[in-house]
Protein backbone atom coordinates (compact mmCIF):
# COMPACT_ATOMS: atom_id res chain seq x y z
CA UNK A 1 0.00 0.00 0.00
CA UNK A 2 2.78 2.34 0.99
CA UNK A 3 4.71 1.42 -2.14
CA UNK A 4 1.76 2.31 -4.32
CA UNK A 5 1.28 5.68 -2.64
CA UNK A 6 5.00 6.32 -2.94
CA UNK A 7 4.88 5.60 -6.66
CA UNK A 8 1.92 7.89 -7.04
CA UNK A 9 3.86 10.54 -5.15
CA UNK A 10 6.81 10.28 -7.53
CA UNK A 11 4.54 10.47 -10.56
CA UNK A 12 2.99 13.63 -9.13
CA UNK A 13 6.45 14.97 -8.40
CA UNK A 14 7.52 14.28 -11.97
CA UNK A 15 4.43 16.09 -13.22
CA UNK A 16 5.27 19.00 -10.94
CA UNK A 17 8.83 19.11 -12.23
CA UNK A 18 7.63 19.57 -15.78
CA UNK A 19 5.63 22.62 -14.69
CA UNK A 20 8.56 24.15 -12.87
CA UNK A 21 9.14 26.81 -15.49
CA UNK A 22 6.18 28.95 -14.51
CA UNK A 23 7.85 30.05 -11.27
CA UNK A 24 11.15 30.76 -12.94
CA UNK A 25 9.46 33.10 -15.39
CA UNK A 26 7.82 35.21 -12.68
CA UNK A 27 11.10 36.30 -11.14
CA UNK A 28 10.63 39.84 -12.35
CA UNK A 29 13.29 41.42 -10.18
CA UNK A 30 10.93 42.73 -7.49
CA UNK A 31 12.36 42.66 -3.96
CA UNK A 32 9.71 40.31 -2.75
CA UNK A 33 10.22 37.64 -5.37
CA UNK A 34 13.12 35.30 -5.05
CA UNK A 35 14.55 32.77 -7.43
CA UNK A 36 14.68 29.02 -7.26
CA UNK A 37 17.47 28.04 -4.91
CA UNK A 38 19.13 24.63 -5.02
CA UNK A 39 19.59 23.37 -1.49
CA UNK A 40 22.47 21.40 -0.05
CA UNK A 41 22.02 18.57 2.42
CA UNK A 42 21.03 19.95 5.86
CA UNK A 43 23.01 18.80 8.90
CA UNK A 44 21.07 17.71 11.99
CA UNK A 45 22.23 19.44 15.18
CA UNK A 46 19.97 17.60 17.64
CA UNK A 47 18.85 14.00 17.89
CA UNK A 48 15.10 13.49 18.23
CA UNK A 49 13.62 10.60 20.19
CA UNK A 50 10.37 9.01 19.02
CA UNK A 51 8.49 5.72 19.46
CA UNK A 52 10.03 2.69 17.77
CA UNK A 53 9.63 2.64 13.98
CA UNK A 54 9.56 6.41 13.53
CA UNK A 55 12.38 8.36 11.87
CA UNK A 56 12.86 12.13 11.80
CA UNK A 57 14.83 13.63 8.92
CA UNK A 58 15.81 17.28 8.62
CA UNK A 59 13.83 18.31 5.54
CA UNK A 60 15.24 21.86 5.48
CA UNK A 61 16.99 24.21 7.88
CA UNK A 62 18.04 27.82 8.50
CA UNK A 63 14.69 29.22 7.39
CA UNK A 64 14.52 31.71 10.28
CA UNK A 65 11.29 32.09 12.21
CA UNK A 66 9.45 29.17 10.61
CA UNK A 67 5.89 29.21 11.94
CA UNK A 68 2.98 27.28 10.44
CA UNK A 69 3.35 24.89 7.53
CA UNK A 70 1.11 23.37 4.87
CA UNK A 71 1.73 20.77 2.16
CA UNK A 72 -0.06 20.47 -1.19
CA UNK A 73 -1.30 17.15 -2.52
CA UNK A 74 1.52 17.36 -5.07
CA UNK A 75 4.11 17.58 -2.28
CA UNK A 76 5.02 21.28 -2.26
CA UNK A 77 5.79 22.35 1.30
CA UNK A 78 4.88 25.94 2.19
CA UNK A 79 6.30 27.47 5.38
CA UNK A 80 5.13 30.82 6.78
CA UNK A 81 7.91 32.94 8.22
CA UNK A 82 7.50 35.53 10.94
CA UNK A 83 10.31 37.33 9.19
CA UNK A 84 12.02 37.38 5.82
CA UNK A 85 14.40 35.11 3.98
CA UNK A 86 15.93 36.30 0.73
CA UNK A 87 13.27 39.02 0.74
CA UNK A 88 10.39 36.55 1.01
CA UNK A 89 8.10 35.77 3.94
CA UNK A 90 6.83 32.42 2.66
CA UNK A 91 9.18 29.59 1.76
CA UNK A 92 8.19 26.95 -0.73
CA UNK A 93 10.22 23.75 -0.50
CA UNK A 94 10.30 20.73 -2.75
CA UNK A 95 11.88 17.32 -2.57
CA UNK A 96 12.70 16.61 -6.22
CA UNK A 97 14.59 13.33 -5.98
CA UNK A 98 12.31 11.66 -3.44
CA UNK A 99 14.92 11.18 -0.72
CA UNK A 100 12.78 12.97 1.87
CA UNK A 101 14.93 16.10 1.92
CA UNK A 102 14.11 19.41 0.25
CA UNK A 103 16.24 20.09 -2.81
CA UNK A 104 14.73 23.35 -3.97
CA UNK A 105 13.54 26.54 -2.30
CA UNK A 106 11.50 29.46 -3.55
CA UNK A 107 10.90 32.54 -1.37
CA UNK A 108 8.04 34.97 -1.94
CA UNK A 109 5.46 37.14 -0.13
CA UNK A 110 6.06 40.45 1.60
CA UNK A 111 4.28 40.10 4.94
CA UNK A 112 5.62 38.31 7.98
CA UNK A 113 3.24 36.29 10.13
CA UNK A 114 2.24 32.86 11.35
CA UNK A 115 -0.79 31.33 9.64
CA UNK A 116 -0.77 29.29 6.43
CA UNK A 117 -3.24 26.85 4.88
CA UNK A 118 -4.32 25.31 1.58
CA UNK A 119 -7.91 24.93 0.41
CA UNK A 120 -9.73 24.70 -2.93
CA UNK A 121 -6.77 25.66 -5.08
CA UNK A 122 -5.57 28.57 -2.95
CA UNK A 123 -2.72 29.11 -0.54
CA UNK A 124 -3.87 31.26 2.40
CA UNK A 125 -1.36 33.06 4.63
CA UNK A 126 -1.68 35.68 7.35
CA UNK A 127 0.21 38.68 8.63
CA UNK A 128 -0.58 39.90 12.15
CA UNK A 129 -3.38 42.11 10.79
CA UNK A 130 -4.51 40.58 7.51
CA UNK A 131 -5.19 37.31 5.71
CA UNK A 132 -4.18 36.89 2.06
CA UNK A 133 -4.57 34.16 -0.51
CA UNK A 134 -2.56 33.15 -3.58
CA UNK A 135 -4.02 31.13 -6.46
CA UNK A 136 -2.26 27.81 -6.92
CA UNK A 137 -1.75 26.26 -10.33
CA UNK A 138 -2.51 22.60 -11.03
CA UNK A 139 0.96 21.56 -9.90
CA UNK A 140 0.52 23.25 -6.53
CA UNK A 141 2.72 26.26 -7.28
CA UNK A 142 1.71 29.84 -6.55
CA UNK A 143 0.58 31.26 -9.88
CA UNK A 144 1.49 34.88 -9.16
CA UNK A 145 3.66 35.25 -6.04
CA UNK A 146 3.64 39.05 -6.25
CA UNK A 147 -0.13 39.50 -6.28
CA UNK A 148 -1.93 37.94 -3.36
CA UNK A 149 -5.59 38.77 -2.83
CA UNK A 150 -6.38 40.33 0.53
CA UNK A 151 -9.25 38.43 2.13
CA UNK A 152 -9.42 39.93 5.62
CA UNK A 153 -7.94 43.20 6.80
CA UNK A 154 -7.56 45.43 9.85
CA UNK A 155 -7.53 42.84 12.63
CA UNK A 156 -6.24 43.96 16.01
CA UNK A 157 -2.53 43.43 16.63
CA UNK A 158 -1.14 45.18 19.71
CA UNK A 159 2.19 43.44 20.26
CA UNK A 160 0.86 40.79 22.66
CA UNK A 161 -0.65 37.64 21.07
CA UNK A 162 -0.58 38.99 17.54
CA UNK A 163 -0.41 35.87 15.33
CA UNK A 164 -3.50 35.35 13.21
CA UNK A 165 -3.51 31.60 13.09
CA UNK A 166 -6.47 30.28 11.08
CA UNK A 167 -8.32 27.20 9.87
CA UNK A 168 -10.27 26.67 6.64
CA UNK A 169 -13.30 24.37 6.58
CA UNK A 170 -14.97 22.68 3.60
CA UNK A 171 -17.89 25.12 3.52
CA UNK A 172 -16.03 28.24 2.43
CA UNK A 173 -15.37 29.49 5.98
CA UNK A 174 -12.17 30.67 7.55
CA UNK A 175 -11.81 30.70 11.36
CA UNK A 176 -9.26 33.28 12.51
CA UNK A 177 -7.74 33.59 15.97
CA UNK A 178 -7.58 37.12 17.32
CA UNK A 179 -5.57 36.88 20.53
CA UNK A 180 -6.11 38.97 23.65
CA UNK A 181 -3.71 41.91 23.70
CA UNK A 182 -2.87 41.38 27.36
CA UNK A 183 -2.40 38.65 29.95
CA UNK A 184 -5.49 38.81 32.14
CA UNK A 185 -7.33 42.06 31.28
CA UNK A 186 -6.00 44.05 34.23
CA UNK A 187 -6.29 47.83 34.38
CA UNK A 188 -2.47 47.79 33.99
CA UNK A 189 -1.28 44.65 32.18
CA UNK A 190 0.96 42.38 34.29
CA UNK A 191 1.22 44.92 37.12
CA UNK A 192 1.20 43.51 40.65
CA UNK A 193 -2.01 44.48 42.44
CA UNK A 194 -3.83 45.76 39.33
CA UNK A 195 -7.39 44.45 39.19
CA UNK A 196 -9.28 43.03 36.24
CA UNK A 197 -11.61 45.22 34.16
CA UNK A 198 -15.23 44.07 34.02
CA UNK A 199 -16.53 43.74 31.42
CA UNK A 200 -13.19 43.10 29.78
CA UNK A 201 -13.00 45.46 26.74
CA UNK A 202 -10.67 43.13 24.82
CA UNK A 203 -13.55 40.67 24.34
CA UNK A 204 -15.28 42.98 21.82
CA UNK A 205 -12.64 42.63 19.16
CA UNK A 206 -10.14 40.01 20.38
CA UNK A 207 -9.73 36.99 22.68
CA UNK A 208 -11.74 34.75 20.41
CA UNK A 209 -12.14 33.03 17.07
CA UNK A 210 -13.73 35.12 14.31
CA UNK A 211 -15.51 33.64 11.33
CA UNK A 212 -15.15 35.04 7.80
CA UNK A 213 -15.73 33.81 4.26
CA UNK A 214 -12.65 32.40 2.60
CA UNK A 215 -13.50 33.76 -0.89
CA UNK A 216 -14.56 37.36 -0.25
CA UNK A 217 -11.96 40.13 -0.59
CA UNK A 218 -11.20 42.88 1.95
CA UNK A 219 -13.43 41.70 4.77
CA UNK A 220 -13.21 43.66 8.02
CA UNK A 221 -14.63 43.06 11.50
CA UNK A 222 -17.99 44.25 10.15
CA UNK A 223 -18.09 41.36 7.67
CA UNK A 224 -17.13 38.70 10.20
CA UNK A 225 -18.82 37.21 13.22
CA UNK A 226 -17.39 36.20 16.55
CA UNK A 227 -17.53 32.41 16.46
CA UNK A 228 -16.21 31.74 19.97
CA UNK A 229 -15.12 34.01 22.80
CA UNK A 230 -13.16 33.98 26.05
CA UNK A 231 -10.07 32.41 24.46
CA UNK A 232 -6.87 34.17 25.56
CA UNK A 233 -4.75 33.18 22.60
CA UNK A 234 -5.02 30.31 20.14
CA UNK A 235 -2.22 29.50 17.72
CA UNK A 236 -2.77 25.76 17.20
CA UNK A 237 -6.13 24.91 15.66
CA UNK A 238 -7.41 22.17 13.37
CA UNK A 239 -10.60 20.75 11.97
CA UNK A 240 -11.59 17.34 13.31
CA UNK A 241 -13.05 15.44 10.36
CA UNK A 242 -14.68 12.80 12.57
CA UNK A 243 -16.69 15.17 14.77
CA UNK A 244 -16.75 17.78 11.98
CA UNK A 245 -15.89 20.50 14.50
CA UNK A 246 -13.10 22.98 15.16
CA UNK A 247 -10.59 22.15 17.89
CA UNK A 248 -8.22 24.73 19.35
CA UNK A 249 -5.36 24.86 21.84
CA UNK A 250 -5.44 27.85 24.18
CA UNK A 251 -2.31 29.40 25.66
CA UNK A 252 -3.29 29.89 29.29
CA UNK A 253 -2.64 32.95 31.40
CA UNK A 254 0.73 33.74 33.01
CA UNK A 255 2.16 34.88 36.33
CA UNK A 256 -0.23 33.70 39.05
CA UNK A 257 2.42 33.56 41.80
CA UNK A 258 4.16 36.72 40.60
CA UNK A 259 1.02 38.79 40.91
CA UNK A 260 -0.71 36.92 43.71
CA UNK A 261 1.94 35.34 45.98
CA UNK A 262 -0.62 35.24 48.79
CA UNK A 263 -2.57 32.55 46.87
CA UNK A 264 0.00 30.68 44.79
CA UNK A 265 3.49 29.25 45.26
CA UNK A 266 5.95 29.41 42.36
CA UNK A 267 5.64 25.62 42.07
CA UNK A 268 1.84 25.82 41.70
CA UNK A 269 2.15 28.74 39.30
CA UNK A 270 4.46 26.68 37.09
CA UNK A 271 1.84 23.93 36.70
CA UNK A 272 -1.40 25.93 36.45
CA UNK A 273 -3.46 27.00 34.68
CA UNK A 274 -3.81 24.13 32.22
CA UNK A 275 -3.00 24.52 28.55
CA UNK A 276 -6.52 23.64 27.37
CA UNK A 277 -7.82 21.90 24.28
CA UNK A 278 -11.34 23.05 23.43
CA UNK A 279 -13.86 21.75 20.93
CA UNK A 280 -15.70 24.82 19.70
CA UNK A 281 -19.27 25.38 18.55
CA UNK A 282 -20.74 28.71 17.50
CA UNK A 283 -21.32 30.97 20.47
CA UNK A 284 -19.05 29.10 22.88
CA UNK A 285 -17.31 31.03 25.64
CA UNK A 286 -14.19 29.59 27.27
CA UNK A 287 -14.20 32.15 30.08
CA UNK A 288 -11.01 34.22 29.76
CA UNK A 289 -10.22 36.52 31.56
CA UNK A 290 -12.67 35.86 34.40
CA UNK A 291 -11.73 32.24 34.96
CA UNK A 292 -8.95 29.77 34.25
CA UNK A 293 -8.92 25.98 34.31
CA UNK A 294 -7.00 24.31 37.16
CA UNK A 295 -6.25 20.79 35.91
CA UNK A 296 -5.07 19.62 39.34
CA UNK A 297 -8.38 20.50 41.02
CA UNK A 298 -10.25 19.70 37.80
CA UNK A 299 -12.23 22.94 38.12
CA UNK A 300 -12.82 26.32 36.56
CA UNK A 301 -11.38 28.83 39.03
CA UNK A 302 -12.21 32.52 39.45
CA UNK A 303 -9.19 34.58 38.31
CA UNK A 304 -7.50 36.41 41.20
CA UNK A 305 -7.80 39.72 39.32
CA UNK A 306 -11.57 39.27 39.64
CA UNK A 307 -11.69 38.29 43.30
CA UNK A 308 -10.44 34.72 43.14
CA UNK A 309 -8.13 33.10 45.67
CA UNK A 310 -7.04 29.98 43.82
CA UNK A 311 -10.01 27.99 45.20
CA UNK A 312 -13.26 29.84 44.42
CA UNK A 313 -14.91 28.29 41.38
CA UNK A 314 -16.74 30.26 38.72
CA UNK A 315 -17.55 30.24 35.03
CA UNK A 316 -21.22 29.36 34.74
CA UNK A 317 -22.13 29.05 31.09
CA UNK A 318 -18.54 28.60 29.96
CA UNK A 319 -17.34 25.47 28.22
CA UNK A 320 -15.01 22.89 29.74
CA UNK A 321 -11.81 21.85 28.00
CA UNK A 322 -11.97 18.45 26.30
CA UNK A 323 -8.36 17.81 27.30
CA UNK A 324 -5.73 19.52 29.45
CA UNK A 325 -1.95 19.71 29.58
CA UNK A 326 0.38 21.15 32.24
CA UNK A 327 0.75 24.93 32.33
CA UNK A 328 2.77 27.28 30.11
CA UNK A 329 3.97 24.67 27.60
CA UNK A 330 2.75 26.99 24.82
CA UNK A 331 0.85 24.87 22.27
CA UNK A 332 1.43 26.52 18.88
CA UNK A 333 0.50 23.72 16.51
CA UNK A 334 -2.42 21.24 16.42
CA UNK A 335 -2.92 18.53 13.82
CA UNK A 336 -5.40 15.68 13.61
CA UNK A 337 -3.62 12.85 11.85
CA UNK A 338 -5.70 11.44 9.01
CA UNK A 339 -2.94 9.68 7.07
CA UNK A 340 -2.37 5.97 6.52
CA UNK A 341 1.39 5.81 7.03
CA UNK A 342 1.46 5.82 10.86
CA UNK A 343 0.15 2.89 12.97
CA UNK A 344 -3.60 2.63 13.67
CA UNK A 345 -3.21 4.15 17.15
CA UNK A 346 -2.45 7.54 15.58
CA UNK A 347 -5.41 7.62 13.19
CA UNK A 348 -7.55 10.72 13.86
CA UNK A 349 -5.54 11.45 17.01
CA UNK A 350 -4.12 14.87 17.86
CA UNK A 351 -0.50 15.94 17.56
CA UNK A 352 0.35 19.11 19.47
CA UNK A 353 3.55 21.14 18.96
CA UNK A 354 4.62 22.67 22.28
CA UNK A 355 6.86 25.69 21.79
CA UNK A 356 8.11 25.39 25.38
CA UNK A 357 7.59 27.51 28.46
CA UNK A 358 9.10 30.71 29.79
CA UNK A 359 6.60 31.46 32.52
CA UNK A 360 7.61 28.54 34.74
CA UNK A 361 10.66 30.44 36.05
CA UNK A 362 12.04 30.23 38.73
CA UNK A 363 10.97 26.58 38.36
CA UNK A 364 12.61 24.65 35.48
CA UNK A 365 11.13 25.27 32.03
CA UNK A 366 9.25 22.51 30.21
CA UNK A 367 7.94 21.63 26.77
CA UNK A 368 9.84 21.92 23.47
CA UNK A 369 8.29 18.70 22.17
CA UNK A 370 5.52 17.26 20.02
CA UNK A 371 2.84 15.48 22.06
CA UNK A 372 0.15 13.05 21.01
CA UNK A 373 -3.38 12.39 22.31
CA UNK A 374 -5.33 9.39 20.95
CA UNK A 375 -8.90 10.08 19.78
CA UNK A 376 -11.88 7.82 19.28
CA UNK A 377 -15.18 8.97 17.73
CA UNK A 378 -13.97 12.56 17.77
CA UNK A 379 -13.18 12.56 21.51
CA UNK A 380 -9.88 12.14 23.37
CA UNK A 381 -9.66 8.46 24.32
CA UNK A 382 -6.50 8.07 26.38
CA UNK A 383 -3.57 9.71 28.12
CA UNK A 384 -1.28 12.12 26.35
CA UNK A 385 2.31 11.23 25.65
CA UNK A 386 5.42 12.92 24.34
CA UNK A 387 5.73 11.80 20.72
CA UNK A 388 8.90 13.55 19.57
CA UNK A 389 11.39 15.04 21.99
CA UNK A 390 14.92 16.41 21.95
CA UNK A 391 14.27 19.66 20.05
CA UNK A 392 15.79 21.71 22.88
CA UNK A 393 19.16 19.99 22.63
CA UNK A 394 19.19 18.45 26.12
CA UNK A 395 17.66 18.49 29.62
CA UNK A 396 19.74 21.50 30.74
CA UNK A 397 18.58 23.52 27.73
CA UNK A 398 14.98 22.54 28.44
CA UNK A 399 15.29 23.57 32.10
CA UNK A 400 16.90 26.92 31.31
CA UNK A 401 14.57 27.58 28.39
CA UNK A 402 17.59 28.17 26.14
CA UNK A 403 16.35 25.62 23.63
CA UNK A 404 18.11 25.20 20.29
CA UNK A 405 14.81 24.48 18.50
CA UNK A 406 11.24 25.32 19.44
CA UNK A 407 8.43 23.34 17.77
CA UNK A 408 5.73 25.51 16.23
CA UNK A 409 3.86 24.25 13.16
CA UNK A 410 2.61 20.83 12.10
CA UNK A 411 1.47 19.51 8.72
CA UNK A 412 0.66 16.20 7.14
CA UNK A 413 2.18 15.35 3.78
CA UNK A 414 0.26 13.55 1.01
CA UNK A 415 2.08 10.30 1.90
CA UNK A 416 1.10 10.61 5.57
CA UNK A 417 4.46 11.97 6.77
CA UNK A 418 4.37 14.50 9.59
CA UNK A 419 6.19 17.81 9.15
CA UNK A 420 7.31 19.86 12.17
CA UNK A 421 8.67 23.41 12.03
CA UNK A 422 10.88 25.23 14.52
CA UNK A 423 10.86 29.01 14.80
CA UNK A 424 14.11 29.34 16.76
CA UNK A 425 16.48 28.17 14.01
CA UNK A 426 14.09 27.49 11.19
CA UNK A 427 14.45 23.75 10.88
CA UNK A 428 11.76 21.61 9.24
CA UNK A 429 11.65 17.91 10.13
CA UNK A 430 9.82 15.21 8.24
CA UNK A 431 8.78 12.30 10.45
CA UNK A 432 8.05 8.96 8.80
CA UNK A 433 7.13 5.48 9.97
CA UNK A 434 8.31 2.12 8.68
CA UNK B 1 48.30 52.84 47.43
CA UNK B 2 45.01 52.65 45.64
CA UNK B 3 42.87 49.69 46.59
CA UNK B 4 39.96 48.68 44.43
CA UNK B 5 37.67 47.58 47.21
CA UNK B 6 35.11 46.16 44.80
CA UNK B 7 37.46 43.71 43.14
CA UNK B 8 39.91 42.81 45.85
CA UNK B 9 38.23 43.43 49.13
CA UNK B 10 34.56 42.60 48.94
CA UNK B 11 34.37 41.20 52.46
CA UNK B 12 35.70 42.68 55.69
CA UNK B 13 35.72 40.11 58.43
CA UNK B 14 35.68 41.21 62.03
CA UNK B 15 35.75 38.05 64.08
CA UNK B 16 35.67 38.04 67.84
CA UNK B 17 37.33 34.86 68.96
CA UNK B 18 37.21 33.46 72.42
CA UNK B 19 38.73 30.16 73.47
CA UNK B 20 35.65 28.79 75.26
CA UNK B 21 33.46 29.60 72.30
CA UNK B 22 35.75 27.73 69.93
CA UNK B 23 35.81 24.76 72.26
CA UNK B 24 32.04 24.78 72.66
CA UNK B 25 31.19 25.35 69.05
CA UNK B 26 30.52 22.02 67.36
CA UNK B 27 29.94 23.40 63.92
CA UNK B 28 31.33 26.33 62.08
CA UNK B 29 27.91 27.76 61.27
CA UNK B 30 27.04 28.29 64.93
CA UNK B 31 30.38 29.91 65.48
CA UNK B 32 29.95 32.30 62.53
CA UNK B 33 26.46 33.26 63.51
CA UNK B 34 27.23 34.04 67.11
CA UNK B 35 30.80 35.25 67.11
CA UNK B 36 31.70 36.61 63.70
CA UNK B 37 30.19 39.77 62.30
CA UNK B 38 30.58 39.66 58.52
CA UNK B 39 30.65 43.23 57.32
CA UNK B 40 30.20 43.56 53.57
CA UNK B 41 30.92 46.52 51.35
CA UNK B 42 27.92 48.71 50.42
CA UNK B 43 28.28 47.41 46.86
CA UNK B 44 28.13 43.78 48.01
CA UNK B 45 25.15 44.50 50.27
CA UNK B 46 23.36 46.16 47.37
CA UNK B 47 24.17 43.22 45.08
CA UNK B 48 22.89 40.71 47.62
CA UNK B 49 19.58 42.41 48.29
CA UNK B 50 19.28 43.29 44.59
CA UNK B 51 19.44 39.59 43.77
CA UNK B 52 16.53 38.92 46.13
CA UNK B 53 14.49 41.74 44.59
CA UNK B 54 15.36 40.45 41.11
CA UNK B 55 14.07 36.96 41.96
CA UNK B 56 10.78 38.40 43.17
CA UNK B 57 10.16 41.20 40.68
CA UNK B 58 12.05 40.49 37.46
CA UNK B 59 13.05 36.86 37.05
CA UNK B 60 9.73 35.50 35.76
CA UNK B 61 10.01 37.55 32.59
CA UNK B 62 13.72 38.32 32.23
CA UNK B 63 14.78 34.81 33.42
CA UNK B 64 17.50 33.70 35.84
CA UNK B 65 20.25 34.44 33.32
CA UNK B 66 18.88 37.92 32.51
CA UNK B 67 18.68 37.10 28.82
CA UNK B 68 14.92 37.52 28.51
CA UNK B 69 12.60 35.49 26.27
CA UNK B 70 12.90 35.73 22.49
CA UNK B 71 10.45 38.24 21.05
CA UNK B 72 8.57 38.55 24.33
CA UNK B 73 10.77 39.97 27.08
CA UNK B 74 14.05 41.83 26.43
CA UNK B 75 17.49 40.74 27.64
CA UNK B 76 18.95 42.99 30.34
CA UNK B 77 22.33 43.36 28.70
CA UNK B 78 22.04 46.16 26.15
CA UNK B 79 22.90 49.86 26.05
CA UNK B 80 19.53 50.89 27.51
CA UNK B 81 20.32 48.83 30.62
CA UNK B 82 23.98 49.82 30.97
CA UNK B 83 23.66 53.44 29.85
CA UNK B 84 21.53 56.31 31.18
CA UNK B 85 20.59 55.43 34.76
CA UNK B 86 17.80 58.00 34.96
CA UNK B 87 16.01 56.45 31.98
CA UNK B 88 16.41 53.00 33.48
CA UNK B 89 15.07 54.07 36.90
CA UNK B 90 12.11 55.70 35.15
CA UNK B 91 11.31 52.46 33.29
CA UNK B 92 11.21 50.47 36.52
CA UNK B 93 8.97 52.99 38.26
CA UNK B 94 6.59 53.85 35.41
CA UNK B 95 6.87 50.82 33.17
CA UNK B 96 7.18 50.91 29.40
CA UNK B 97 4.37 50.95 26.86
CA UNK B 98 4.25 48.18 24.30
CA UNK B 99 5.34 50.38 21.44
CA UNK B 100 8.47 51.74 23.15
CA UNK B 101 11.57 49.82 22.10
CA UNK B 102 14.45 48.59 24.26
CA UNK B 103 17.73 48.80 22.38
CA UNK B 104 15.77 49.38 19.19
CA UNK B 105 13.54 46.32 19.48
CA UNK B 106 9.87 46.28 20.51
CA UNK B 107 8.77 43.27 22.50
CA UNK B 108 5.45 41.46 22.73
CA UNK B 109 5.01 41.75 26.49
CA UNK B 110 4.57 44.95 28.45
CA UNK B 111 7.02 46.14 31.11
CA UNK B 112 4.67 46.86 34.02
CA UNK B 113 5.04 49.81 36.37
CA UNK B 114 6.31 49.09 39.88
CA UNK B 115 4.60 51.75 42.01
CA UNK B 116 5.10 49.76 45.22
CA UNK B 117 8.85 49.22 44.92
CA UNK B 118 10.86 51.24 47.42
CA UNK B 119 13.74 53.50 46.37
CA UNK B 120 16.26 51.17 47.95
CA UNK B 121 14.81 48.10 46.24
CA UNK B 122 15.05 49.81 42.86
CA UNK B 123 18.62 50.99 43.55
CA UNK B 124 19.64 47.50 44.67
CA UNK B 125 18.00 45.61 41.83
CA UNK B 126 19.40 47.95 39.18
CA UNK B 127 22.87 47.70 40.75
CA UNK B 128 22.47 43.93 40.62
CA UNK B 129 21.28 43.92 37.00
CA UNK B 130 24.05 46.31 35.87
CA UNK B 131 26.66 44.02 37.44
CA UNK B 132 25.29 40.57 36.59
CA UNK B 133 24.70 38.56 33.38
CA UNK B 134 28.12 39.66 32.14
CA UNK B 135 27.31 43.34 32.73
CA UNK B 136 29.71 45.82 34.33
CA UNK B 137 28.34 49.28 35.00
CA UNK B 138 28.14 51.81 37.82
CA UNK B 139 25.88 51.17 40.80
CA UNK B 140 22.55 52.90 41.19
CA UNK B 141 22.23 54.95 44.38
CA UNK B 142 19.09 55.47 46.44
CA UNK B 143 19.52 59.23 45.98
CA UNK B 144 19.43 58.77 42.20
CA UNK B 145 16.15 56.84 42.43
CA UNK B 146 14.70 59.51 44.74
CA UNK B 147 15.68 62.24 42.30
CA UNK B 148 14.07 60.50 39.29
CA UNK B 149 10.93 59.68 41.26
CA UNK B 150 10.48 63.30 42.36
CA UNK B 151 10.67 64.45 38.74
CA UNK B 152 8.16 61.82 37.59
CA UNK B 153 5.51 62.95 40.06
Amino acid sequence: MNQISNKLFYILMLAATTCQGSDATVTNGADTTGKLIKLSQPKPDVSLTMPSGFTATVFADDLGKARHISVTQSGYVYVKLDGFKNGGSIVRLRDINGDGIADEEFDFGNFKGTGIGIKNGYLYASSNEDVYRFKLNDAGMVADPDKPEKIITGLIARNTHQPKAFMLDNNGNIYVNIGAYNNSCQIADRQIGSLGIKPCPALDSAAGIWLFRSDKPNQTYADGTRFASGLRNVVGLDWNTVSNTLFVMQNGRDQLSYMFPQYYTDKESAEIPAECMYELHKGDNAGWPYIYYDQIQGKKILAPEYGGDGKKTSGEGTIDPVFTFPGHLAPLGLLFYTGNQFPEKYKNGAFIAFHGSWNRAPEPQEGFYVAFVPFSNGKPSGKWEIFANGFSGGPDKTASGRAIHRPCGLAQGPDGSLYVTDDAKGTVWRITYK
Amino acid sequence: MKINTRSFFPFLFICLFSVPAILKAQDAKTQDATHCVVKKSPYRLSMDSGKVVYARQCLTCHQADGLGVGNMNPPLTGKDILGDKNKLIGIVIKGLSLREPIDGITYENVMPAHPDMKDKEIADVLTYIRNSFGNKASSVKVSEVKSVRSKLK
